[in-house]
């Protein structure tokens, strides 16, 4: 090795004129790309909004080990979109959908909200999946003053109207969920042992906070990690605490591993889960051959089940479906991602024909939505929290059946009671007009 | 091997050419801090924020090509060496908020796990040690989520982080935080590895047994090797975490420490040009691979594509070029390596 080698990590002047040209060439793509973000530019004065379009985006785990599912919520929204669309859109502007794939990492979260934010300059963020994920983006989302709407995930996190003006969430937050479920296990299953399993995050333990509201410390607490999937020692220690009912905050991979990990050892609890980890077809998928452990097992919803034909909102989501999402097959993650799409739909038609980012938090903020939800969303100056609560759900032949009637409660030390609203019709065309 | 300097006396005119060498480093280290101001008031803020991504990354490859090409050490467990910056740099933010001693903690706190893991690694060859350092960026996310009232498990924690002074914009703040910390770690290394320290490198690189001749210690210097390249992968995890106000395990996969080697082997072993090329790779073809996806019209390519991409452009570049992209040219130069 010659002496020039050995200093070739600095000196020789090949080196330094390289790291000249590479340095350059750097310059010059920046330079290069710069040119081009800037001709994307829009004529308006609020960013992503012209006369006839609007651009939002999204953050979404097309990959990765949450994609299961859950990937076919966003082309839902968007089916949606191409729906309304197709009808004039919303003040004669056209709705342009844009998610990218973060792999349900948050480190990827970073980087795809800021491509949307600051090369693509979408108008809003809407619906970026994950807790952990998005937990991340709000801090850069306030900074930048992007409405962040419906965020899909039942964390509190999102409803810190204070701390974070323009988050608002979607899915009735986990203490709610835990409060109602518990409010269900008490009345039906008094005096029974009850035991909770929950996911070792924000989801796990908001659940827990809520149920242990409801029926005080319950007889034993375990948690998962999603990168682990072995519930072994957590059944185990259920079935020597003997608990007769176990409540799991779980997504749906780990619902599946609990029931069938319990049916293993012999354990046969009632199971309470989750709206999250609930979804019959995904589970059914999952336990194949064992799916006939699944009969009885107690859940909840809030937004019309995938299996109802006779009700309206599934007749209109199958009919978008069929004909913008090419023809995907029908679940309630569909089901979820066009009602998405329907409640900002209704959010721009609030916000009036001169779309500004003031003007549609502020519309959210004022609330008095009406659409696919059994319960009316919570929104207020002093509430960003989405759906107000649930009702319960029992599996039944492979199907959810609605047991009772909706419940809301808050998520602090208020009340569970039934809620008696009649469920809302979707307008004629589908298409939600201003209110 | 004639890594032995010349002992003859050297003419004035060696002397003088010697003098300006050793001031190379600090001119190109000046020169690419005003690159990268100008770069900062020319690029709009998404340019600004890869711009600072690609300084965070420059500093753990400048350092794992120290380790890897220039003292022959395979690491694979530098993904978790910058997870150990950032969750400490996380952790004191939350409690203290303050930035600067945040980050130096968390290069100190980085430095003394690299020390432990090299004194395992000194003992181990080949296969062994890639194998306990992938052991060590497999065992993160378990470490989590055991001490999950510490780490917060998968959730990850946030970090605290003061805006930045006045109007400067957010983006521009991260750029030059994350460069003034790359070029810090390129001034560095590079007068670490001009002097003797660099010699002793590649001695016990070449041949151990000639360098333990030599009166090298090779142990010492292995672990000094890891020690210095985890110093590097710990300011480049703080820098992370400053840059995307948030640190979780997924942020860290075993992908992160296999992407770096790989960038550092597309670059160029052992060269800071090689690191740099590297550094920018890593924020370029994920970014390139996901507008082809896009472009392409299948989303669930682009979390999966940037893989494909880089595995291609590692067979392309073993082919055309064995010594890296920074030997392009240089190839006829570049010494034979052994071992």
């Amino acid at each position: 090795m010659s002496l020039q080698s050995c200093q070739g990590w600095w000196r020789g002047g090949r080196t330094g004129k390289r790291t000249a040209t590479v340095l350059a060439a750097l310059l010059l793509a920046a330079g290069c790309s710069n040119g081009n973000s800037n001709s994307g530019g829009s004529s308006s004065n609020t960013p992503g909004v012209t006369d006839n379009s609007i651009l939002i985006g999204s953050h979404q785990p097309l990959t990765g080990p949450a994609a299961a599912g859950y990937s076919e919520i966003a082309p839902a929204t968007k089916a949606y979109f191409d729906y309304v669309n197709a009808n004039g859109g919303i003040h004669g502007r056209k709705i342009t959908y844009k998610y990218l794939d973060d792999g349900y990492n948050p480190a990827n979260t970073q980087q795809v909200v800021r491509q949307l934010v600051l090369q693509d300059k979408v108008f809003a963020i809407l619906n970026g999946l994950g807790t952990p994920t998005h937990t991340g983006v709000l801090d850069f989302l306030k900074t930048n003053r992007v409405p962040d709407l419906f965020v899909a995930s039942g964390s509190r996190t999102w409803n810190q109207p204070d701390k974070y003006p323009g988050t608002f969430g979607f899915n009735p937050d986990y203490t709610v969920e835990g409060k109602i479920l518990a409010a269900y296990v008490k009345q039906t299953y008094a005096g029974k042992k009850v035991c909770f399993l929950g996911q070792d995050d924000d989801f796990g333990r908001d659940s827990l906070a809520g149920v242990e509201k409801v029926l005080g410390p319950v007889a034993a607490k375990q948690t998962y990690v999603v990168t682990n999937p072995n519930v072994g020692p957590q059944m185990g220690a259920f079935k020597a605490a003997a608990c007769d009912v176990v409540i799991l905050a779980s997504i749906p991979g780990f619902t599946a591993l609990s029931i069938g990990t319990a049916a293993k050892i012999g354990f046969k609890p009632q199971f309470v889960v989750s709206n999250v980890g609930s979804d019959p077809r995904t589970l059914t998928k999952t336990l194949g051959a064992a799916a006939p452990l699944l009969e009885g097992v107690v859940a909840a919803g809030y937004l019309p089940l995938d299996t109802d034909e006779s009700n309206p909102w599934i007749q209109l989501y199958k009919k978008v479906n069929t004909q913008y999402n090419g023809n995907a097959a029908f679940d309630n993650n569909v089901v979820y991602g066009m009602s998405v799409g329907y409640l900002f739909v209704q959010a721009l038609q609030a916000a009036g024909k001169d779309l500004t980012r003031d003007k549609l938090t502020a519309a959210v903020q004022k609330g008095g939505f009406t659409g696919p939800g059994l319960v009316p969303t919570r929104f207020s100056a002093q509430d960003h929290s989405g759906y107000a609560g649930e009702q319960i759900t029992k599996l039944v032949g492979g199907k959810a059946t609605w047991v009772g009637t909706p419940y809301t409660t808050d998520d602090a030390d208020g009340a569970v009671t039934a809620y008696t609203g009649a469920a809302a019709t979707p307008p004629q065309n589908g298409i939600p007009t201003a209110q | 091997m004639t890594i032995v300097e010349p002992v003859t006396t050297k003419t004035k005119n060696q002397q003088k050419s010697l003098r300006i060498a050793k001031l190379v480093p600090l001119l190109v280290v000046t020169a690419g801090a005003i690159i990268v101001v100008v770069l900062t008031y020319t690029l709009p803020p998404f340019r600004n924020y890869q711009l600072a991504t690609i300084g965070a990354y420059l500093c753990v490859t400048a350092g794992l090509t120290v380790l890897t090409g220039l003292n022959g050490q395979l690491s694979l467990g530098h993904g978790a060496l910058m997870a150990t910056g950032a969750y400490t740099l996380a952790i004191w933010q939350n409690k203290f908020d303050l930035l600067l001693p945040g980050i130096v903690l968390a290069v100190l706190v980085t430095t003394v796990a690299g020390a432990v893991i090299g004194l395992a690694a000194a003992r181990l060859r080949g296969p062994y040690l890639a194998g306990l350092t992938l052991a060590v960026a497999v065992v993160v996310p378990s470490i989590t989520s055991t001490f999950d009232r510490t780490f917060n498990s998968d959730q990850g924690l946030s970090v605290a982080l003061e805006p930045p002074p006045g109007t400067i914009p957010v983006e521009q703040w991260q750029a030059w935080i994350c460069w003034a910390g790359a070029l810090l770690t390129v001034l560095v290394l590079a007068y670490l590895v001009g002097g003797r320290f660099g010699r002793d490198l590649r001695a016990v690189r070449d041949d151990e047994t000639a360098a333990k001749l030599a009166g090298v210690g090779v142990a010492r210097t292995q672990i000094m090797a890891f020690v210095v390249s985890a110093a590097c992968a710990g300011l480049s995890g703080a820098l992370f975490a400053v840059l995307s106000q948030s640190v979780s395990p997924g942020a860290f996969p075993l992908s992160l420490s296999l992407f770096l080697v790989m960038a550092i082997v597309i670059g160029g072993l052992g060269r800071l040009t090689g690191a740099l090329i590297g550094a920018v790779l890593l924020v370029v073809l994920p970014s390139a691979a996901q507008s082809i996806a896009e472009k392409a019209g299948s989303q669930h390519l682009e979390g999966n594509l940037a893989l494909t991409f880089f595995g291609v452009v590692l067979v392309l570049v073993m082919l055309a070029a064995p010594g890296g992209l920074a030997s392009w040219k240089a190839r006829r130069k570049l010494p034979t390596q052994k071992g």
